[in-house]
């Protein structure tokens, strides 16, 4: 296509997404008490208030709790079923992997009501630990789904050989395995990390009355007035997601990861 | 090394913990939703057992009807016009340089990343009065004062597109990146226009992928809840946010199970209805 219809092209669906963001972080900047863009004098007071304001950091470390728990238990469920799905010929068990990509295909909504029934009958609603296994349930698609390309990138000649060589499973796991999908692993984690950080229906249904995530917390002050703090989380946000995934392509084949093929064949 | 079936229990040993989790926190959970939608609702508590029909005739009014036609109507145009945009740009992303293609998938996936809450605040601010795009057209002189741009259904379908382009672009982008360069060579030797080469090589040749993401899209915007709330009237609500209005504020479980029961039957059968039309097309 011609050369510079697809640079407007890029440009317009660029400025497009660039857009909320640009005038969030504008925002975000003001001196005053109010979303004025552009920005009226320059402060760096809201990103202050962030971890000076007992409601905003208190949410802030309950995310961040939240999110790194939930990931790591995500990472705890799609390994082990993974790994025996690429170890084991056993078709059956394929189930378990569609278990594990529904709750991520459906609507949100359905698999945070189910949930929040859930815990309602069995007695634990509100309970700060049922959002780290609903997270948990929610996003363990996505290590899945980067372990399971990892598993299939091995090959299995190397396995072959440790295995001539007299090591057993554990050890193969160990000295083999785990070195070659490690970093499949920590993209997994990391996607499941940033999603469970901004995710907000499921939070909301299973502890949203007893604890305040950041996303809970936004969305409460955006119903009782505007107040820029909430451009500053923003702006955060953002760029902590930017920073993850730019270390995830920095350390890892990103468009690999993504579905591409391997850099050198390209 | 060979894939071996499992001989002894040991062998089943690392599936225990990710199937009993996946069972007991997934199908467990949709199991006592479907039991739940035919429960009584018990204004003391959550609800009582029992086995009425009660949820789903209530459904089935004209109020819900109406609500399921607009979000049904709502999701088909966002996955629309997600794919009429991201198609292109994918495709052209997929023939840029490793480099620039790490970049864009890096910003793509940051705000892929952005919760509901997030995107709708941001699009509240650029449509609103005092922080938006209008006072940038009153300032090159195109306006005389600023006016708010919600709420209003553009503003729900502009949130919801900018939600769901990036996942858009990402499902096509495996597809696209692996795409046999030499289709369109040969079109092009042929004296095919780019542009008809993109309509008569690429498209047919993605036209399951294509399905495949209209629905993935679909599916995706159905579950917005925040977005119509926040840029839209109540008119534009959708029922994922009358499930969870129905579920948190009026403590109805029963009939928020029943709903959200329906919403998976709809979308079960439109991808259902997707495919066999996908289908017809291909054996013509």
């Amino acid at each position: 296509m011609n050369k510079v219809l697809t640079r407007i092209y890029f440009t317009l669906i660029a400025i497009f997404l660039a857009a909320p963001i640009v005038v969030v972080a504008g925002v975000s900047v003001n001196e005053k008490q109010s979303l004025n863009f552009p920005p009226q004098g320059f402060s760096l007071a809201w990103y202050g208030a962030i971890f000076t304001d007992a409601g905003w950091r208190s949410a802030l470390f309950a995310s961040l709790i939240l999110a790194l728990t939930a990931a790591a238990l995500a990472v705890a469920i799609a390994l082990p079923l993974a790994w025996f799905l690429w170890r084991r010929l056993a078709p059956w068990a394929q189930i378990f992997q569609l278990l594990g990509i529904a709750p991520f295909t459906l609507p949100p909504v359905i698999t945070a009501l189910g949930l929040l029934t859930f815990w309602a009958t069995t007695g634990f609603y509100g309970q700060p630990w049922t959002a780290v296994i609903s997270h948990a349930i929610f996003f363990v698609t996505l290590p899945l789904v980067t372990l399971s390309l990892g598993f299939s990138a091995i090959d299995r000649s190397l396995v072959e050989a440790a295995s001539t060589m007299g090591a057993d499973d554990r050890t193969i796991f160990r000295t083999v395995v785990l070195p070659l999908i490690m970093p499949y692993l920590v993209s997994g984690y990391a996607f499941a990390f940033v999603l469970s950080l901004n995710e907000y229906i499921v939070a909301y249904m299973t502890v949203g009355f007893t604890m305040e995530t950041l996303p809970i917390k936004i969305f409460n002050a955006l119903r009782y007035g505007y107040t820029p703090v909430m451009a500053s989380v923003t702006v955060l946000f953002v760029l902590m997601a930017a920073l993850i995934f730019g270390l995830v392509a920095r350390f890892g084949d990103l468009p690999k990861l993504l579905g591409a093929n391997a850099a050198d064949d390209k | 090394m060979r894939r071996e079936p499992p001989k002894t229990a040991l062998d089943y040993a690392p599936l225990a913990f990710p199937a009993g989790m996946l069972i007991l926190f997934f199908v467990v959970p949709f199991a006592t939703m479907i039991a739940v939608s035919f429960f009584k609702r018990d204004p003391a508590g959550f609800y009582s057992t029992a086995f009425v029909f009660d949820n789903y005739a209530r459904f089935i009014s004209t109020f819900f009807a109406g609500v399921l036609g607009f979000s049904l109507m709502l999701a088909i145009a966002v996955a629309v016009v997600c794919v009429s945009l991201g198609l292109p740009f994918t495709y052209l992303l997929a023939r840029m340089s490793r480099k620039a293609q790490v970049v864009w998938l890096v910003a793509l996936l940051s705000i892929l990343s952005l919760s509901e809450v997030i995107i709708g605040f941001a699009w509240s601010t650029l449509f609103s009065r005092t922080a938006g795009i209008t006072n940038l057209l009153v300032i090159i002189g195109l306006m005389e004062k600023p006016v708010a741009l919600m709420p209003n259904f553009g503003a729900v379908l502009t949130g919801m597109v900018y939600q769901a382009l990036p996942y858009t672009v990402l499902v096509l982008y495996p597809a696209l990146v692996r795409l046999d360069p030499t289709l369109t060579e040969a079109a092009r030797t042929l004296g095919a226009s780019p542009i008809k080469a993109f309509f008569t090589v690429v498209v047919p040749a993605l036209r399951n992928t294509l399905i495949a993401t209209l629905i993935m899209v679909f599916i995706f915007a159905l579950g917005s809840y925040l977005l119509p709330q926040i840029l839209g009237r109540p008119s534009h609500w959708t029922l994922s946010v009358l499930i969870t209005d129905q579920a948190i504020y009026q403590s109805n479980m029963p009939f928020a199970a029943a709903m959200a029961v329906f919403l998976v039957l709809v979308t079960l059968g439109m991808v259902a209805l997707t495919l066999l039309i996908g289908r017809k097309g291909e054996a013509a």
